[in-house]
Formats: C-alpha cells, sequence, structure tokens
C-alpha cells in the first residue's frame, strides 16, 4: 500500500498495539486477559505491518526460520513444564504440589508455572496468526 | 429433483435442530446446569490453590492446564497442514542450493 498517511499512522500505532498485547499476555493471571487475547493482538499487529509494507518486508521481521522455533519451541516448552511436573510430583502439569513458588496473590510473580503457560500460549496464537496469514499471501502473489 | 432432494434434507436438519432446542434444559438461574457445584469449588478455591486472581486463568492453565495443551497442539497442526498443502518455502529451499 502506497498511501503516506497510512504508512505514517501504521509505525505510530504498531508499537502500541504490540505492548498492549505482551501487557495482557505477561498480566493474564491477575487481570482478565490472557494468553489467547494477548498474543492475538501481538498477531494482529503484525498482520497490519504485512498489508501495509508489503510481504517481503515482513518476511525479514518474521521469517520462516523464526516461525518454526516459535511454533515447536513454544509446545516443547509446554512439553518441557509438564514432564517437571511429573518429575517434582508425579502428576502431569501440576502447580502447587510439584512445589513451584507461588509468589504473593496478586503481584506479577505468583502462581507458579501459570505465567509461564501463558507467555507459551501467547507465542504459540501470535505465530499462528502470522504464519497462517503470511503463507496464505504469499501463495496469493 | 435434486434441488427438492437437497430440501428436504434442509427442512428435516431444521426440524431436527430445532426438537434439540426444545430439549434444552430451561430456566437461567441458580438451579441450572452450568451453575453447579464445580462453579463455587473454583470460586472458593482458585486463589488459595494456584495462587492467581484471574480465575479463568486459574481454570485454563491450572485445572483443565492438560486440555490447554490439546489446543496449542490444534495450532500447531493447524500450520502444519497448511504449509504441507501450500509449500511456501520451495522458492526457500531452491535459493540454499544455489549457495
Amino acid at each position: 500500500m502506497n498511501d503516506i498517511i497510512v504508512r505514517s499512522i501504521t509505525r505510530i500505532v504498531i508499537p502500541f498495539v504490540m505492548l498492549y498485547g505482551i501487557y495482557i499476555v505477561l498480566h493474564g493471571h491477575i487481570s482478565p486477559g490472557g494468553g489467547f487475547s494477548g498474543g492475538a493482538l501481538v498477531g494482529s499487529s503484525l498482520i497490519l505491518y504485512t498489508l501495509v509494507f508489503g510481504v517481503d518486508k515482513a518476511r525479514k521481521k518474521f521469517s520462516h526460520r523464526v516461525s518454526e522455533i516459535a511454533e515447536s519451541g513454544g509446545i516443547l516448552l509446554y512439553l518441557f513444564v509438564g514432564a517437571l511436573g511429573i518429575i517434582l510430583s508425579g502428576s502431569f502439569l501440576s502447580n502447587q504440589s510439584a512445589g513451584f513458588p507461588m509468589g504473593e496473590l496478586g503481584s506479577l510473580l505468583s502462581g507458579g508455572v501459570i505465567p509461564i503457560l501463558m507467555i507459551v500460549i501467547g507465542i504459540k496464537v501470535a505465530s499462528t496468526m502470522i504464519s497462517l496469514f503470511h503463507i496464505l499471501i504469499e501463495e496469493e502473489k | 429433483m435434486k434441488k427438492k432432494f437437497i430440501a428436504s434434507i434442509f427442512i428435516l436438519l431444521f426440524v431436527v435442530l430445532v426438537y434439540s432446542i426444545m430439549q434444552m434444559p430451561a430456566g437461567v438461574g441458580v438451579d441450572s446446569l452450568a451453575y453447579s457445584e464445580s462453579t463455587e469449588y473454583y470460586i472458593e478455591n482458585a486463589a488459595s490453590e494456584t495462587g492467581v486472581t484471574n480465575i479463568v486463568a486459574a481454570i485454563l492453565t491450572d485445572y483443565r492446564a492438560f486440555d490447554t495443551l490439546g489446543e496449542t497442539i490444534v495450532l500447531f497442526t493447524s500450520i502444519v497442514a497448511v504449509v504441507s498443502v501450500l509449500r511456501p518455502d520451495k522458492k526457500y529451499e531452491e535459493g540454499e542450493r544455489h549457495e
């Protein structure tokens, strides 16, 4: 898209959208939101970038390699956290009984593995949205 | 003939769906099915058992964490399916071969 107004507005808006998405993912366990909604925000900010600046420039920001690592690494980290639960307490994905530090109720670092799982879900949702969009739009060309 | 057949199938489907709506448990209130003991259990114990104040997050990533793992696997499988059908990395592989 070669419109200077759209380009300028996009440049200004994208950091705020992304920051808000990351905020929602990180505060998923103490306020409404979570991995799915925050990841969707981060993903849609990069989709906006692709729509405005074209898929070639967007591929430099989010390449196939990054997509592969985010997709597979997210799921492996989730399984790793679950396996830690088996080792520490005997059941898959156990949280408090496995002795993870609980922290103070309502603070950012609380809830044992819940913030980690939220971040993993956020990465997965964001990278799935962006990858699907990039793959489909590349097929279009 | 074909149109009538398709229309009759849709009418049959409509009747089945309306019938199933009639069979649903009626009423919204304290004794409806969605408002069972598990709701009260989560409201009372989520904070002490999981250490988070967002009960939705507590259910998603602690009580039903295995279900959320399934959801992430669904996302992963969707990407794998789309990539295997459309193969966007063909150009990418050829570029590597030249080097």
